[in-house]
């Protein structure tokens, strides 16, 4: 399978700190590939590279063959590179609905439309319903998105990401602050999602992690220690080292 | 969304009656002073619902938004005192040199955020002011009599003050479901969604620059319309009518009235002006007085009078 996604010798600083150190990183079509790291290891600062929210001061991102390393966040999602936010990054103050719609208005053309109300547009609403039906929110679609739990929150933020009609999902800490109960049924919609979609997963909740990955890259101090199949790096002993050895530690 | 019965449906059809029906009760005797009060209420309230339309729904906190009304009043004084008095030139002008001061102050403002939005919008409405004010020729810091109402051709006659009356107040209302329309079309909810996250709105795909800038020239374009209006209703321009303290008290009509709401530019410019006309004719103090209500209203309703309104139903 060819790569959907390609970053090559990929490296950021913050002044003296090194956010992202020649990162290389493959992930073919159709791939659930897991970027985990302790904390400050680059993961978001990666992903913010990758949706064009921050620019590299080296190196190159191929998205679909194309290099879209100087391209604006915009481009990137229209070219079918969708993200969702590790800090819910919602529109608080619309409905449920119109958040998701939004999201399909994105993709369906300009939006310098000033008369038909978007309300009533089965265009937009339609493929934005099928959306939150997807993710189980059907029953929230006339909330304003401040009513809604964190949980739902994170739900919306996947069905904002899946109106987008995506090649390639960016997801940044999915699980991140949910119950026990909300993380299982995340985890559920995530591996229906793999099956037709590429998707960067960066997340702590190892559970989750290892029961949905493909591939998992291992980045501490923002350069790559490990990349290989779950089993290869649960095994590999710089990564627990670094990592799991420090978590089982933490649990023991 | 209240049913027709709500107090806010009542107080709105009651107060549309009343706008309508203000000149029968003037012919029938009422003081002939309500009717030049109520043109530039509605004037003025026109210019307040095109200011929402970039503060309420866009979240563009503009602070020099006055500067269109003198634009506007000025494209018509000018034209006037050069001899060019047919409103078919002095209308599109006024509202094409609008519309072109909001593209090139949005253009710059608009890449910048917060304080220094209000800041740079503030900056560009005095240096507006300032060039009028330096226009000898046409009257400088004393303003401009203009002779001659805009002429259209019959039956419309602006000199006609019942008449005009009700010309600005169809404008008024044609703006207001323009702007409704706006709002909730496409372009609407992308103004809407880049006002609640700006971030979000560009990572899912929108341009959202160019979205509210020509937001900001639809809403200076709107205002420029007011300030043709506001130059025919006094028979004058002068710079005063594009000072900074006019274009706070679009921004306190807009809030008192209620952000992002219809009606509520209109609530907050009959309140407001409403209110200083009364106060101010119980004690040259007034503003003492309005200064806290004010302040009552944007720490307790934070909805303005429509949220108040909106409240009553629901309570």
């Amino acid at each position: 399978m060819a790569d959907l996604l390609r970053v090559e010798n990929l490296a950021k600083r913050f002044g003296g700190i090194v956010a992202t150190d020649d990162l290389i990183l493959n992930i073919p079509e159709g791939e659930l590939h897991a970027v985990i790291g302790p904390n400050g290891a680059g993961k978001t600062t990666l992903i913010a590279q990758l949706s064009g929210q921050l620019a590299p001061d080296s190196g190159r991102i191929y998205f679909a063959g194309s290099d879209i390393t100087a391209e604006p966040m915009h481009a990137r999602s229209a070219l079918g590179l969708a993200r969702s936010f590790q800090i819910t990054s919602l529109f608080l103050d619309l409905s449920v609905l119109d958040n998701v719609a939004l999201a399909v208005q994105a993709h369906a053309g300009h939006s310098f439309h000033f008369w038909r109300n978007a309300r009533q547009e089965a265009e937009l609403r339609d493929p934005a319903r099928a959306a939150l039906a997807r993710v189980g929110l059907s029953a929230r679609a006339d909330l304003p998105a401040s009513a809604i739990s964190h949980g739902e929150h994170r739900q919306l933020e996947l069905a904002m990401a899946l109106a987008c009609r995506p090649r390639m999902l960016l997801l940044d800490e999915p699980m991140a602050g949910l119950g026990p109960e909300e993380s299982s049924r995340m985890v559920a919609t995530l591996r229906e999602l793999k099956k037709e979609l590429t998707i960067l997963l960066v997340e702590h909740d190892m559970e989750a992690v290892f029961a949905l990955a493909d591939r998992i890259t291992v980045l501490v101090y923002g350069g790559v220690i490990a990349s290989g199949k779950p089993e290869d790096i649960r095994s590999n002993a710089q990564v627990r080292e670094a990592y799991l050895g420090e978590q089982e530690a933490v649990h023991a | 969304m209240s049913g027709w019965l709500s107090v806010r449906s009542i107080a709105i059809v009651a107060l549309v009656l009343a706008l309508v029906l203000l000149p029968v009760y003037v012919e029938l005797g009422g003081s002939r002073f309500l009717l030049t009060l109520f043109t530039r209420i509605i004037i003025l309230a026109l210019a307040a619902v095109s200011l929402n339309l970039i503060l309420g729904y866009g979240g563009m906190m503009s602070f020099g938004h006055a500067a269109y009304l003198g634009i506007g009043g000025y494209a018509v004084g000018i034209l006037a005192h050069e001899g060019v008095s047919t409103g078919f030139v002095q209308w599109p002008v006024a509202l094409a040199a609008s519309a072109l001061f909001a593209l090139v102050i949005g253009a710059l403002s608009l890449r910048t955020r917060g304080v220094y939005f209000i800041m740079i919008t503030l900056a560009f409405a005095q240096m507006a002011y300032y060039i009028v004010a330096g226009l000898a020729r046409y009257g400088g810091d004393d303003g401009l009599t203009i002779y001659k109402r805009s002429q259209f051709v019959a039956p419309i006659d602006l000199s006609n003050k019942v008449e005009f009356y009700y010309i600005c107040l169809a404008l008024l209302v044609g703006s207001m479901y323009l702007v409704w329309r706006i709002v909730n079309s496409r372009f609407g909810l992308a103004i809407q969604g880049a006002r609640s996250n700006d971030t979000r709105m560009r990572a899912i795909g929108f341009p959202t620059y160019r979205y509210k800038l020509t937001c900001f020239v639809i809403a200076g374009t709107l205002c420029g319309l007011a300030g043709a209006l506001i130059a025919n209703h006094t028979d004058f321009v002068s710079p005063a009518m594009m000072y900074w303290t006019r274009s706070g008290d679009l921004i306190i009509m807009v809030v008192l009235g209620g952000m992002a709401s219809t009606f509520g530019p209109l609530f907050g410019a009959v309140a407001l002006l409403v209110l200083e006309e009364v106060l101010s004719g119980i004690t040259e103090y007034w503003q003492i007085i309005l200064g806290p209500l004010l302040l009552l209203v944007v720490l307790f309703a934070r909805g303005g009078i429509d949220g108040l309104l909106g409240k009553v139903h629901h309570g």
